[in-house]
């Protein structure tokens, strides 16, 4: 059987990965995207300790997240989308209303 | 042969995501994070989660994902319009983070699994399985459950309000 610590890598290389595509992506959409590859790289880590100590509540914990995953997404869209009304981009450079 | 299987999908999966964050097109970054998805739902199989794995591929690769890929293509923004990343220094700055978080959280995993005792456990064949998350979801925990229901309708109210059709640039009182 594969150790736990695989997997765990596995995640942590991907969540990683997401927080460097926040970082460094100037599409909106790109961010977003990025933010579901950190939930799905901590979808891993449960699941692999749901295994691990043999016990299936953390497959609800997943469930959960798919469905806060989903909420997620509908309303991040939906903002991109009324930014891209407003201000004809969804660059995040050129958001700079707030000064930050 | 399930090692073989393990680092195949946790290659792919990483390869994806590195497409991912370093593509310019949106639409290429939306493809890629599918096959992130269904590389994702290759592990869960290997860790006996066969219902999340089905989910995976239902849920979020065939519909949030449709849903980015909507996105996508409504707003038109195929074309490479913005160049591939931002400024050099952030750029640098933001990969400089990345791999430092990698590597410590790698490091996390590693000293916790070795100070942890216990082995990989045998599980019974129904674990995982629709049934057994089934009784889970409307025994135990079925309050979280009827919650994500409020979750899911507060999202949608939001996401009309947000992005449904509406007279915008106008001031209100010229609002019919």
């Amino acid at each position: 059987m594969i150790p736990l610590s695989h997997y765990l890598l596995v995640s942590a290389v991907l969540f990683g990965l997401g927080t460097v595509g926040v970082l460094i992506s100037r599409n909106l959409i790109t961010i977003l995207m990025s933010v579901e590859l950190m939930l799905n790289a901590a979808n891993l880590a449960l699941i692999s300790f749901a295994r691990w100590h043999a016990d299936p509540g953390a497959h609800v914990f997943v469930f959960i997240i798919f469905v806060v995953a989903a909420a997620e997404a509908a309303v991040g869209l939906s903002l991109v989308i009324a930014i891209f009304r407003r201000k004809n981009t969804v660059d995040v450079d050129e958001l700079n209303i707030l000064k930050g | 042969m399930d090692f073989a299987v393990f680092w195949i999908a946790a290659g792919v999966a990483g390869a994806a995501a590195i497409n991912l964050i370093f593509q310019s097109k949106p639409i290429n970054s939306v493809l890629s994070l599918v096959v992130v998805l269904f590389a994702l739902a290759v592990l869960y199989l290997q860790l006996s989660a066969e219902f999340i794995a089905a989910l995976q591929i239902i849920i979020y690769a065939g519909a949030i994902m449709v849903l980015f890929l909507f996105v996508v293509m409504l707003l038109n923004l195929n074309q490479d319009q913005f160049g591939s990343n931002r400024k050099p220094g952030l750029r640098s700055f933001g990969v400089l983070i990345g791999g430092t978080l990698i590597i410590e959280i790698s490091l996390i995993a590693r000293a916790f699994v070795s100070s942890s005792p216990t082995d990989g456990q045998v599980v019974a064949a129904e674990f995982g399985s629709v049934a057994q998350v089934g009784r889970l979801l409307f025994g135990e925990y079925l309050l979280p459950f009827e919650l994500t229901s409020i979750l899911l309708l507060i999202a949608v109210a939001g996401a009309l309000v947000l992005a449904g059709k509406r007279e915008e640039a106008q001031p209100p009182e010229e609002r019919s």
